[in-house]
């Protein structure tokens, strides 16, 4: 298999994905705005780590929410905007249709072509179809993969992207509103906002997981720790680096080789897995989170040099 | 009657030959790339000679022999179980992707060429003809080429002039003295022909750089089998499905290693080209790489290509990348579909590219007049295909005789293309004959002309019903150690009535093949 074969499923996945999670995270935003303040819009600015340009268009424009959901939904200048990200995964998908199942890429193309005849009309796009849409395929086409592709170095590939993307958009959600709520990061002080604590699990959609797990009442501190350690939440930080660092043992049997990124992928999987949720507040959730987020990125680039997807 | 192949050079035989091609219904100017059919309203009842029917010419009444089967399944096969099967077919097509992206369309542009479902159907005897006819062509070619590049006998023996081979815009400096294995250069040759009467075939046209369309061979037998079971029960045809199987032998036959499983892949110039899911396909089929420029390097005079296991070795390049991008450091220093060194590790014999560089020398349409003396040289054999006769107006007998003729003649640029800078004789007016006359005359030696031909027809599907279509065939021969010819070919069809190209990037149609067994 080429390097670029593996680069450009690896991306596919971090693609796909990334619309996935922007389209959740819209959803449970606007279900939020219909019932508070009206912080959302810059908090999800910053999940995306734009504030700087998100103000910078807000000066120009009078709708704050609406506008930020244009500029990550249907903003083709925006790289990770939705359509964006679907028309870059459909892209990687084209240059490997032989690498990929016809399900895969006709349930990928048809998401594709079905966005494209959305934006025709671009005033009277639906925004809530479209997302909804997004969610839905996107499951389908992931589901395609899982059911359909072979499992040789390629899904490797494929499951590394998806599943890093996962645990930065987890990370980076958690991370942002949880300082939203609570700034100085204290779980327990202060009034408990029901709506917002269940609007952040909405967002990786665990409202019913948290029940399931926990049978209490929300407590941010159970909230953080179903996002981030919780092995058996499919969309956990703990989760996803599991699965990365799987999928990079299989790799390694494969190919027989080791390198930096094995090591870094089986030390982050570690400390996720063997972190205590207690002594994680203690040292401080912010701190924790920033060199997860942080040794996520390189793990990503570490991945791209030792497989040569550079 | 097979034509004497040179008869252009033998001045006796084309007043005759031309005579008999003049006022007909279905006139087809034929030449080396372009290939373009005119209907003449209004001289339907001069008409001399009418196109070759593969159906039902030359037989009293009903049908010719190859074609029984054919004719009796359409006899009982309803339009409505037609219409239901052309609508199969164009699903399968899509489903498949096997798609047609012209340059520049917008993407998700892609579209299907359109398929005609009455085979082309050819007599075992007739087949066997046309392939020793094939073999003996590309032999020529192929000692041609290694002559071209190496002494050049045939222009010392005063046959072939010198300043055809290197002042040939598709003469390659730096394939000069390379010693390819098996002094093999076109690998996979796609020969042009087309059929004028029972017997009558002629080259149209040699394709010795990157010929395609052979996925379309492969991809209607599939599609033919599946909408037609009957009709392949009734009639016994060779089969093509294991062309990738030849190819993939073909292209490892001529790895300079001596490795017993040398690494071959396909070098695309990438997904927007319009061949590009032929590419994928043959790829895919023959389980080799699809790579692209930016997949290969060029280490210490080897070529690798990258994967995650670290580079790999690369031993022979399918490349379906024109001469000019191949090596940036070698060609247009502006390609980003090479690799840069690429020629130098060919020059090292360290990894073979297929076609070989600067085959454009042997197929255009000045050296094309030159293959029937080229098989005399070479191989010491008279040759079994004719080309169209041309004559070349840097020739004082053929430029009087043209002049003369121009009213029934097509005249070309030699390095014309696309139609540019012809005259077609019988569709243009006195004005412009006259017009064209003084263009020629100021260069004579920059045109050469061809009669006008009645291609064959074969029943096709045109809107309710069958009508007779012009077609010609490209077959495919692949050349290695051995020389291989899948049996047919790529049978392309004009399927509008009227003013029209076979060409697939026109508009044109395509049509299974098959050869029937002894």
């Amino acid at each position: 298999m080429l390097s670029s074969t593996a680069k450009n499923l690896y991306w596919m996945g971090r693609y796909l994905q990334r619309a996935k999670a922007t389209a959740r995270l819209i959803e449970a935003t606007q279900r939020m705005a219909l019932q508070s303040r009206g912080e959302e819009a810059a908090g999800v600015a910053a999940i995306f780590g734009m504030e700087d340009e998100f103000r910078q268009r807000q000066q120009q424009t009078a709708g704050r929410l609406a506008t930020l959901i244009d500029f990550l939904v249907i903003d083709e200048n925006n790289p990770s905007s939705i359509v964006s990200s679907i028309g870059a995964a459909r892209r990687n998908a084209r240059e490997e249709r032989n690498n990929v199942t016809v399900d895969v890429w006709e349930s990928l193309n048809g998401l594709w072509l079905e966005l494209n005849g959305r934006l025709k009309d671009r005033n009277g796009v639906d925004r809530g179809a479209l997302i909804e849409s997004v969610k839905k395929q996107a499951v389908m086409i992931f589901g395609a993969a899982q059911v359909t592709l072979l499992r040789d170095e390629a899904y490797n590939f494929l499951q590394l992207g998806a599943f890093l993307e996962r645990a930065d958009n987890t990370a980076r959600i958690l991370d942002v509103k949880f300082h939203m709520l609570r700034p100085d990061g204290n779980p327990n002080a202060g009034v408990l906002d029901y709506f917002a604590w269940s609007e952040l699990l909405a967002c990786i959609g665990a409202v019913r997981t948290y029940r399931r797990i926990y049978r209490s009442a929300l407590d941010p501190l159970k909230v953080a720790e179903l996002m981030m350690l919780r092995r058996d939440v499919p969309r956990s930080v703990h989760h996803c680096l599991w699965m990365v660092d799987l999928n990079m043992r299989e790799l390694a049997d494969t190919y027989g080789t080791r390198g930096e990124a094995d090591r870094l992928a089986g030390e982050l999987h570690a400390r996720l897995r063997y972190a205590k949720i207690d002594q994680v507040f203690k040292t401080g959730l912010k701190s924790f989170l920033g060199d997860v987020r942080r040794d996520v990125t390189t793990l990503s680039d570490e991945i791209g040099r030792q497989f040569l997807l550079d | 009657m097979i034509l004497d192949p040179s008869v252009g050079v033998r001045r006796r035989h084309l007043p005759s030959f031309a005579d008999s091609f003049a006022g007909e219904e279905n006139v087809c100017f034929v030449g080396p790339s372009i290939a373009c059919i005119v209907i003449r309203e209004g001289v339907k009842r001069r008409m001399a000679v009418k196109a070759f029917d593969e159906m039902n010419s030359g037989v009293a009444e009903g049908v010719r022999a190859p074609y029984r089967g054919v004719a009796e399944w359409l006899a009982k096969t309803s339009p409505e179980r037609v219409a239901a099967t052309r609508h199969e077919v164009d699903l399968f097509y899509r489903r498949h992707g096997i798609t047609f992206g012209a340059y520049g369309a917008a993407e998700g542009s892609e579209t299907t060429i359109p398929f005609d479902i009455i085979p082309r159907v050819i007599a075992w005897d007739e087949w066997e003809h046309l392939r020793k006819g094939l073999e003996q062509r590309v032999r020529t070619l192929n000692a041609f080429l290694s002559d071209a590049y190496g002494e050049r006998e045939i222009c010392r023996a005063g046959i072939v002039p010198e300043h055809q081979v290197l002042m040939n815009a598709e003469f390659v400096a730096m394939a000069q003295g390379l010693q390819l294995p098996g002094g093999v250069h076109a690998h996979i040759a796609g020969i042009d022909l087309v059929r004028v009467g029972e017997k009558d075939f002629y080259v149209l046209e040699d394709n010795v750089r990157t010929p395609s369309g052979v996925s379309y061979v492969l991809e209607n037998r599939e599609v033919m089998m599946r909408l037609a079971p009957e009709l392949f029960s009734a009639m016994r045809v060779l089969p093509v499905a294991h062309y990738t199987e030849e190819l993939l032998a073909t292209l490892r036959s001529v790895s300079f290693s001596d490795d017993a499983e040398p690494n071959v892949v396909l070098l695309t110039p990438g997904h927007f080209n319009s061949a590009y899911f032929e590419h994928a396909f043959l790829a895919d089929e023959m389980g080799i790489e699809l790579v692209e420029g930016s997949d290969l390097f060029v280490d210490e005079g080897r070529v690798y290509m990258r994967t995650p296991r670290g580079p790999q070795r690369v031993d022979v390049i399918y490349r379906r990348v024109d001469d000019g991008f191949l090596d940036p450091l070698a060609m247009r220093p502006d390609s980003w579909l090479g690799v840069a060194g690429l020629l130098g590790a060919l020059r090292a014999g360290r990894v073979n590219i297929v076609n070989a560089l600067g085959n454009g020398v042997a197929d255009d349409k000045s050296t094309y007049t030159y293959v029937p003396e080229m098989v005399r040289f070479y191989l010491g054999e008279e040759p079994i295909l004719s080309n169209v006769p041309t004559w070349r107006c840097d020739r004082e007998d053929d430029f009087k005789y043209v002049l003369n003729r121009l009213p029934e003649l097509v005249v070309k640029e030699i390095h014309g293309s696309g139609g540019k800078g012809m005259l077609v004789g019988p569709t243009s007016s006195k004005a412009e004959i006259e017009e064209f006359r003084a263009i020629l005359t100021a260069r004579p030696d920059n045109y050469i002309a061809q009669p006008t031909l009645a291609l064959s027809t074969c029943p096709t599907f045109a809107g309710q019903g069958v009508a007779p279509r012009h077609v010609d065939l490209r077959p495919f021969v692949l050349s290695g150690r051995k020389i291989t010819i899948i049996p047919g070919g790529l049978t392309r069809v004009a399927l509008k009535e009227g003013s029209l190209v076979v060409n697939s990037s026109q508009g044109g149609g395509t049509k299974d093949t098959w050869v029937l067994a002894p």
